[in-house]
Formats: structure tokens, C-alpha cells, sequence
């Protein structure tokens, strides 16, 4: 079974602020039944201040799923609504004391739920390009819509190349087999196909040895990704282009706001390069190797990603991979 | 609070006696059974008694049809592999939607090597086709690998009949009985089975150790190449204390068939009627009339399984369900959407499985402790209201 905290447990068996809000003025529904988990949150926004007074929920789904709701709930009570609309899916599992990396995605339903429910509170239409995929990655916690895009993005053609990019792959192993369904699957819509151990598919057949070279050599780059061969192009986000210089305070502020929490843990974050869509960072201290590292980067991948509106790439520096035996 | 294991489909308690029987293959009897002294010869009288106790709750004509392996999923993959390597020239393997994933991943995987896979159909009580199948069947065939019982629902598939078909034409049959070993009777000698997978660890033996029955004559190509042990068929030093373990699990197994078909197929029925009277919007899934005598699938519509596992668990109870949720994928289990269980229900099957530790006060609890839980979860969905699903009320933004 899951390895819940005891705060989700918690959560999970004395849900805070379940039930239906019958003074409700926004609500935001969120999941389906077919998808194994839905959500309803309710508010009561005080007109005048756009606080909210109130807020409840009904979810039908896990023990995260309902712990989720229940967190979500308590946070946001008594904030105005620009504050909670701030508050992020990390947020909530924070918490909690972390959810599972299986589960984040509960926490992420929260957030939906959220600007859903005050998207409706104004009268607005909420459109979420939610799109989220089974997890493949473990170790890093990458899913498979992250892995298709960055392939079809990067035209990459590689097990060693998706792990340059994702770090998806660059652990214990275990996903690379899904990793090359993915890999043959999007090749596929290309019109190439994929072939296992060949690092370039219009490269001619290599022998033996050198197959087991590049096996090596992707090895060793686990440990220091290198730069993507191009320079990768970000993809055309909406909103106005941030400059250079913008680019790099917002990254900058980000990373900033994240250290309070992990100097907490006795660790701490710092960036190093940037580079085309590659933030490279170094972790320290009590976070850095360990499986709760790759979740403070998603998390704070996240958060980059939101505030540039881009897709960046978060690449720890100078450390072996979480996952990875000593 | 005493706990209440009804999980046994996941795996069971090894037996004191079993543990009794395999304790001294750790101390004074860790000979090597090939050795030609007396501290092999004790180790290898006993393995021999074993395969006979496997023999014998199996209805195996011979002894030297048992093979030890490490698992029920080594069994699996020995038998598919060998039928594969065996006959080079057929290359086409049928097998059903519903197997456990020691059988599909390794199909999956032979799929990306080359080979055809028939994956059969199940209907909505998971029942197969026998037409379809009979159609499927043909010289291109290298092997028909189809579980004796299914370990969500406990339903079973017509093996023997299926294996008899597999024989007229011509086409080797092995069937997946982790689950069935040790609660139904088997007479294998009767039928036309060529190989038979079974698990200790679900019959009251230890975890890491299998059997794969192999009768005599069936053309077969080694998994493991090595030693000469277990006949060169695989090799590798024997795990004797399991083997031994095993042995006395499949005598009690044998010993006990009649209670499991009596006691505790009754507890079973008695438990699933308690909870369903109770309990609206609920069933039993797979083919009811026709399952194991020790396991009830619910699914439960409305809810989702993992959060009524964890409140189960929280009054000492154990089950396990197919829910997504508890399995880390986004799906719920193969066999609940290859059976095209209603998505109101897809997500809220809880499977409970009986043993023959099971007692009437244990089953008491559980029919007494479940609708509460019911009741509770759905009070929370968004799905229900004042006893009653109301599911067009509720209107996602995305699904
Ligand atoms: C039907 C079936 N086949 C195979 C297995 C795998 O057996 P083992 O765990 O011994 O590898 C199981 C156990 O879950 C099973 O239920
Ligand atoms: S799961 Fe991807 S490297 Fe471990």
C-alpha cells in the first residue's frame, strides 16, 4: 500500500470542511467518474472583499484524492481570492507533508478544482488544458505527456537523449522499455523508425562495440547532463516575450522562494547556468540524491514554467541521480 | 484490535506446520541434494518426497512431472518460452485478456519480438468464448496459455475442455493454476494439460517457490541451462527448505479441499450476501456461479476502492482491489475493463479472498463493518446524495 504521511492519513479519516455549502457562489467541478476520481469544491466569496468566508467540498476518489480536497480546503479559507489563485498544486502537498509521486496529481486536481470554482464565482468560462499522463519515470517522476512533447519538440530519437532532456531514464532502469515505446510511438508519426541502441536513426548500422560505447557513454552522462546539441527553441507561449534579463529574474525568483522550504530540511537550491530551455541548478544538503529531490524540482519546474508560461527543464548539476544506489 | 486477513488471493500465511516441516533444511540438513554423502542424500530423499505431495494434489501421473522453480511467474514464462523455442516454426501464441501479468507482459513483450499474440475476449461475467477460441486454433500455434482462475473474480476458465480442443489440434496447452491449486480438485493425469503453473505462496508454503508441471513426453527447452538439476530442465542448487515447505503445504492443500469447498466456500456466500443485502448499488463481479470457492469481488459504484481499502484497513481488515488507485497506473485493472464493468463501478471493486483460517466471527465483523464505510465514502462523493446516485449533477470543467 501506499506510503501515506501521517498528515494525508490524517486528512483522509477526519476530513476538513466536507459536505455541500449550501450559500455556495462558486463552484468548480473538476474529474469525471471514468477517470477514478472527481472533485467538487464550493465557495462562499464575500462580495465586497473577494474573501472567501467558506469553502467545502465532495470528491469521489482516493485517499489522497480526498486528503487533497481537505487541504486544499483549509488553506484557502479566510484568503481573498488573487491569494488563492497563488497557491500551487506543491502547495498542497506540502501540506501534507508530500504525497507519493503516483499521487501529485491529486494534489494537481485541487488547484483545478480551485480556479475552477473562482473562474465561476466571476463569470467566467475556465478552460484547462489539463492533460496528464501514467506516470513512466519513477525515479524522477516524469510522465508520458512530458516525454512525448519533449521528444516531438527535440526530434529526439534516443533513450539517452530523452534522459539528457527529462532526466526521465537516468535512475534505476526501469522505465527504459516504456521510454522506447514512447520514443517508437512518436517516430513513428514522423515517419521514422525507432531502433534501440542506434543514438541517430539515419545514422548507418553501427556495430557492437560501438553500440556498447554510446551505452557507456549515456551512462556517464547521467552523472553531468551536457547541453542539448542545438539550441533548444522554446515553444511559442502566449502572453507577451520576456527578454532575456526577465527570463532569468523570474528564474531567479522562483528559486528564491523556493529555499525557505528546503533550508528548513537542512538543504538548499542555487542556480547555476541557463541555458535555451535548460535551467541548470545545484542541490545541496539533506535534499540532494534523495527520491524527495526529484520532487522539489518538479514542483519547482512547475512553478518556473507557470510564471515564464514556457517549457524549461529543471537539470540538477553535479550530483548522482536520485535513485541510484551509492 | 485482531486483525482480519482476507487477502489470500494476494498471498497466504505459511502454515506453523510448514514452517515446522522446512526449519531444519536451514540447520542440521543444508546438505546439497547432488552431493553423493549422506548430507546430500537426506536433502534429496526429502525433495523427492516433496514432488510426490505436488504429484499427488495434482493427479500427475508421475513425479518426475513436477519441476521446482522459483515462482509461479518462472513457471509462466518457462512454459511460453520452451513451447516458443521448441517449435521455431510456429509463431503464433493464444492467450486470453484476463491473465495475470506474469502471462500478458511476457506476451506484450513477445509481440515486439516478432510473434502473433490471440488475446480472447472475455463477456461480462468474464467468460470466454469457446467458439471463437476453437476458430483460433491451428499449426501456427506454439502454445495456448490460458489461467485455470482468475485471481480478481476467482473465475474459472474451462481448461480441461480447452485443452482438449488445444489436443486435437495438435497444439500444446499450459494453463496458469496459481490460483486454483489447492482450492479446487485436479486430477491432471485425466486431461490433455501439457503444463501447469502453481505458486507456494498462495497455498500456505513460503514466497519464491513454484512449480511448473510438466507431463512426460511434452517437448521442452530449459529456461535456466546449468547443472543437472530438477533433470538439466532447470537448473540451479535447490532451494531445498522451500521445496520441502511446499511439499507439506501440498499435503494439507490435498487434506483440506473438501473444507475449502465446503466451510469456506459457505463463509464466502454468506459474506457476500450480508454485504449485498446491505449494500445498494453494489454486485459481485465475473461468473458467479462458476468461481473459486474462496473469493468475492464487489465493486462497489460511486466510490473508489483505495479509500475503502484504507478505511477497512483501519478496523484490521485486509482486501485488496482493482482499482487504479492502488496499483500506481491510471486504469483500473485489465480484467474489470475487459469485462466492460459500468465506469460507476470500474474504480470500486474490493476483492475479498477467504483461507481456511477464516472463522464465522471474522466474516460477522466484516459484513457488520462494511456498509458503514460504503455509507461514509459515499457521503462524501460528489457522485451522491440521500442514499441515491446523482450523477448528472455534477458538471466538470474538463474530463
Ligand atoms: C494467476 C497468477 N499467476 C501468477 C502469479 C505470480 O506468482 P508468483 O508471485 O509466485 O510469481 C500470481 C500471483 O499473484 C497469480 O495470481
Ligand atoms: S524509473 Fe526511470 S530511471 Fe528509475
Amino acid at each position: 500500500m501506499w506510503n501515506y504521511s501521517e498528515k494525508v492519513q490524517e486528512h483522509f479519516f477526519n476530513p476538513r470542511n466536507a459536505g455541500e455549502l449550501e450559500e455556495a457562489n462558486g463552484v468548480g467541478d473538476v474529474g469525471s467518474l471514468s477517470c477514478g476520481d472527481a472533485l467538487r469544491l464550493m465557495l462562499k466569496v464575500d462580495e465586497k472583499t473577494d474573501t472567501i468566508l467558506d469553502a467545502r467540498f465532495q470528491t469521489f476518489g482516493c485517499g489522497s484524492a480526498i486528503a487533497s480536497s481537505s487541504a486544499l480546503t483549509e488553506i484557502i479559507k479566510g484568503k481573498t481570492l488573487d491569494e488563492a489563485l497563488q497557491v500551487s498544486n506543491q502547495e498542497i502537498a506540502d501540506f501534507l507533508d508530500g504525497l507519493p509521486p503516483e499521487k501529485m496529481h491529486c494534489s494537481v486536481m485541487g488547484r483545478e478544482a480551485l480556479q475552477a470554482a473562482i473562474a465561476n464565482y466571476r463569470g467566467e468560462e475556465w478552460h484547462d488544458d489539463h492533460e496528464e499522463g501514467a506516470l513512466v519515470c519513477k525515479c524522477f517522476a516524469i510522465d508520458e505527456v512530458m516525454i512525448e512533447d519533449t521528444i516531438r519538440a527535440n526530434n529526439l530519437s534516443s533513450v539517452e537523449e530523452v534522459t539528457n532532456y527529462t532526466k526521465a531514464g537516468g535512475g534505476c532502469s526501469a522505465c527504459h522499455e516504456g521510454i522506447e515505446d514512447i520514443l517508437a510511438r512518436v517516430m513513428a508519426e514522423r515517419g521514422e523508425v525507432f531502433s534501440a541502441g542506434a543514438a541517430n536513426p539515419v545514422a548507418p548500422a553501427k556495430n557492437a562495440a560501438s553500440v556498447a560505447a554510446d551505452a557507456e557513454a549515456a551512462l556517464t552522462q547521467i552523472e553531468m547532463p551536457t547541453p542539448a546539441p542545438e539550441a533548444a527553441v522554446p515553444p511559442a507561449g502566449e502572453g507577451p516575450k520576456l527578454t532575456n534579463l526577465q527570463r532569468i529574474r523570474k528564474i531567479e525568483e522562483v528559486i528564491e522562494r523556493a529555499r525557505p522550504a528546503l533550508q528548513r530540511d537542512r538543504g538548499d537550491i542555487e542556480l547555476i547556468d541557463v541555458d535555451g530551455r535548460r535551467v541548470y541548478v545545484k542541490l545541496t544538503g539533506a535534499c540532494s540524491g534523495c527520491q524527495m529531490a526529484s520532487m522539489t524540482l518538479t514542483g519547482i519546474q512547475q512553478q518556473m514554467m507557470e510564471e515564464l508560461k514556457e517549457f524549461v527543464q529543471l537539470v540538477p548539476v553535479s550530483k548522482a541521480p536520485a535513485g541510484m544506489g551509492a | 484490535m485482531d486483525t482480519i486477513y482476507l487477502d489470500n488471493n494476494a498471498t497466504t500465511q505459511v502454515d506453523p506446520e510448514v514452517v515446522d516441516a522446512m526449519l531444519p533444511y536451514f540447520t542440521e540438513q543444508f546438505g546439497n541434494p547432488s552431493s553423493l554423502h549422506q548430507y546430500g542424500n537426506q536433502v534429496g530423499q526429502a525433495l523427492k518426497t516433496a514432488r510426490q505431495q505436488v504429484q499427488s494434489l495434482l493427479g500427475a501421473e508421475h513425479d518426475s512431472e513436477i519441476l521446482f522453480t522459483s515462482c509461479g511467474t518462472e513457471s509462466d514464462s518457462t512454459a511460453i518460452l520452451s513451447a516458443l523455442k521448441a517449435q521455431p516454426n510456429r509463431r503464433e501464441i493464444i492467450t486470453s485478456v484476463v491473465e495475470h501479468p506474469a502471462v500478458l507482459a511476457l506476451c506484450e513483450y513477445l509481440e515486439k519480438e516478432g510473434y502473433t499474440v490471440h488475446y480472447l475476449e472475455v463477456d461480462g461475467q468474464g467468460r470466454l468464448d469457446l467458439d471463437a477460441y476453437r476458430k483460433l486454433l491451428s499449426d501456427q500455434v506454439a502454445i495456448v496459455s490460458v489461467m485455470w482462475a482468475n485471481n480478481e473474480t476467482g473465475t474459472l476458465f474451462p481448461v480441461v475442455e480447452m485443452a482438449e480442443m488445444a489436443w486435437e489440434a495438435g497444439v500444446m496447452f499450459h494453463t496458469d493454476a496459481v490460483q486454483a491449486v489447492g482450492k479446487i480438485p485436479m486430477d491432471l493425469k485425466s486431461t490433455k494439460i501439457d503444463m501447469l503453473s502453481l505458486s507456494g505462496h498462495k497455498l500456505h508454503a513460503p514466497k519464491g517457490i513454484g512449480v511448473l508441471y510438466l507431463r512426460r513426453g511434452t517437448r521442452f527447452r530449459p529456461l535456466l541451462r546449468g547443472g543437472h538439476q530438477e533433470r538439466g530442465r532447470r537448473a540451479g542448487t535447490e532451494n531445498s527448505a522451500s521445496i520441502v515447505a511446499l511439499g507439506k503445504a501440498a499435503e494439507m492443500a490435498e487434506a483440506n479441499l473438501e473444507h475449502e469447498n465446503t466451510v469456506v466456500k459457505r463463509l464466502r456466500d454468506k459474506l457476500e450476501a450480508g454485504i449485498l443485502e446491505k449494500v445498494n448499488y453494489a454486485f459481485a463481479t465475473g461468473d458467479v456461479n462458476n468461481r473459486l470457492p474462496n473469493t468475492s469481488d464487489i465493486a462497489f459504484e460511486y466510490i473508489e476502492g483505495e479509500s475503502i481499502l484504507l478505511l477497512l484497513n483501519k478496523e484490521g481488515i485486509a482486501a485488496s482491489s482493482g482499482s487504479a488507485c492502488t496499483s500506481g497506473s491510471l486504469e483500473p485493472s485489465h480484467v474489470m475493463r475487459a469485462m466492460g464493468l459500468p465506469y460507476t463501478a470500474a474504480h470500486g471493486t474490493v476483492r475479498f479472498s477467504l483461507s481456511r483460517y477464516t472463522t464465522e466471527e471474522e466474516i460477522d465483523r466484516v459484513i457488520a463493518v462494511v456498509p458503514g464505510i460504503i455509507e461514509q465514502l459515499r457521503n462524501l462523493s460528489p457522485y451522491w446524495k440521500q442514499g441515491a446516485p446523482v450523477q448528472d449533477a455534477f458538471d466538470p470543467a474538463y474530463a
